[in-house]
């Protein structure tokens, strides 16, 4: 009996890690559709993101399935339990994706800036490679990695602070930016969100470990964001 | 949060036919038994999927094992009972008072609550019926005995003392062997009532690790010692109540949105 439930288990991991990927691909199409100013790819991105929406419709039904079928408990109730909260998370990183492209698609034929959309293509990469690592984690259970992966936020929150400065500044030079840079600013806070969310994966992973709910990524103070 | 009252209507019913893509092995069309005056079952018409697990589910009383033992024509040992309706087994009704009972029983076999093996050793336990039904050949029997034993799931763990006898066995295996000797005979459906309720819980998951290994073979229909078994093994269930089958699903949705309000109440523990 184990056995079987262990395969199905093991298969909605599997499933998890393929919508992760999709997810990633989305970010990254998107992103790199955005610096490019590629508005086909921008389309294709709000298109596809139906499959995401319904990876995350059927996983959780599998979810729920299980639990009312199973009755896991202790472990085996937290590893159903951290794919539930996660898929949410990717599901939503999708739709920032989603938003993303849809900048592009309004961004085109604006004044544009190479050296914030090569900062936003940065940040952008650090976060995708965070994924990678998220799901990398996520397989093997490695709360340790998560821990390191969410590390990685911090810098991203830092970057995407540094592009928003970098917009008002170059806005107050040079009213013809403002509507792009205001692209800028929502992409790059897109990008940041979608930070936060893999550290929220990263907060299930620990959790699976150690059954308790941790706050990773507690960098985030009032003060900073008064001053932005 | 309110509490809802009991669903006490139970003459709403919900009896799904199976999907295109699985065939029925066994069905029963308005079956009723009695026992002397009382009626156990009220016409009764399901159809069981082949190769798949069906659970019979209910509250004491339900009269899921007088079914169960209806489709293998074990109620007729009992003083006083009628059986009346239609058994369909391979297009032929096997409650006609001309079928063998006997052959039927070589088709659908039966394991009971509590593992109740002979007395005699393992490979006598599984040999005894074969003989009976005429097999002589040594290597018959042998080949008989081995695969049996393989397919649920005790082989290894008895390969080397099957000339000892059965009755030195743990708990779970004595109910394993039962399951082995009832396969023995090749039948096509395996009817199982409360096969672990005598069990504990690590002899429970070995038999129902093996049940879900045997529907490969065979179509079995279980009567589960609780509702979690019947969740956690079955394909298709079906929830009786006083005599009735009330509903009749896949599983997944009875145990996650069943169609009536006294399935739900019943799934959910507000009673039974």
């Amino acid at each position: 009996m184990r056995r079987a439930f262990e395969e199905e288990l093991d298969q909605l991991h599997v499933r998890f890690f393929q919508m992760g990927r999709r997810v990633n691909e989305a970010i990254n199409k998107s992103v790199k559709g955005f610096v490019n100013h590629d508005k086909e790819a921008a389309k294709q991105v709000i298109e596809e993101d139906a499959v995401i929406n319904q990876f995350e419709h059927d996983l959780e039904h599998e979810c729920i399935e299980l639990i009312a079928l199973q009755q896991p408990v202790t472990t085996d109730l937290r590893r159903i339990v951290i794919v539930m909260k996660a898929i949410a998370d990717l599901e939503r990183m999708g739709d920032h994706a989603v938003s993303i492209s849809k900048s592009t698609i309004r961004v085109k034929g604006t004044k544009r800036n190479e050296e914030i959309e090569q900062s936003i293509s940065d940040m952008a990469d650090i976060v995708m490679q965070m994924m990678r690592d998220v799901l990398d984690a996520f397989v093997v259970d490695d709360a340790e990695k998560a821990v390191a992966v969410a590390q990685q936020d911090i810098k991203v929150d830092r970057m995407r602070k540094e592009i928003y400065q970098r917009c008002i500044e170059d806005m107050k030079k040079d009213p013809d930016l403002v509507l792009g840079a205001t692209d800028y600013m929502l992409t790059s806070t897109y990008v940041e969100r979608i930070g936060d969310y893999i550290t929220n994966i990263c907060e299930w992973i620990v959790y699976l470990d150690t059954g308790e709910i941790q706050e990773l990524n507690t960098h985030h103070h009032v003060d900073d964001e008064l001053k932005n | 949060m309110a509490v809802r009252p009991i669903e006490t209507d139970v003459t709403k019913t919900s009896i799904k036919k199976l999907p295109e893509n699985l065939t029925g092995v066994i069905s029963t069309e308005d079956l009723h038994v009695y026992y002397g005056d009382f009626e156990a079952i009220k016409g009764v018409s399901l159809e069981f999927p082949k190769n798949q697990i069906t659970a019979l589910i209910g509250p004491s009383g339900s009269a899921k094992s007088t079914y169960l033992r209806s489709l293998n024509r074990m109620n007729d040992e009992i003083k006083g009972a009628k059986v009346t309706g239609k058994i369909l087994y391979k297009g032929r009704d096997i409650n006609a008072s001309d079928v063998d009972v006997y052959s039927v029983r070589k088709q659908i076999g039966m394991v009971f609550q509590r593992p109740n093996p002979f007395s005699k050793s393992i490979y006598e336990n599984i040999a005894f019926a074969l003989k009976r039904h005429g097999i002589k050949d040594k290597n018959v029997l042998d080949e008989a005995v081995e695969t049996s034993l393989k397919q649920a799931a005790l082989w290894d763990q008895v390969k080397d003392r099957l000339h000892e006898s059965a009755i030195g066995m743990s708990g779970g295996q004595q109910q394993r062997l039962c399951i082995a000797r009832a396969i023995a005979l090749k039948p096509d459906v395996l009817l199982l009532d409360e096969p672990a309720s005598a069990l504990d819980p690590i002899s429970t998951a070995q038999v129902e690790e093996t049940l879900l290994e045997l529907k490969e073979n065979y179509s079995i229909v279980i009567v589960p010692h609780n509702m979690q078994q019947a969740s956690r093994i079955s394909d298709y269930t079906a929830f009786f109540h006083l005599g009735n089958v009330l509903e009749y699903d896949e599983t997944r949705t009875v145990f996650t949105r069943p169609a009536i309000q006294a399935t739900e109440d019943y799934v959910s523990g507000h009673y039974g």
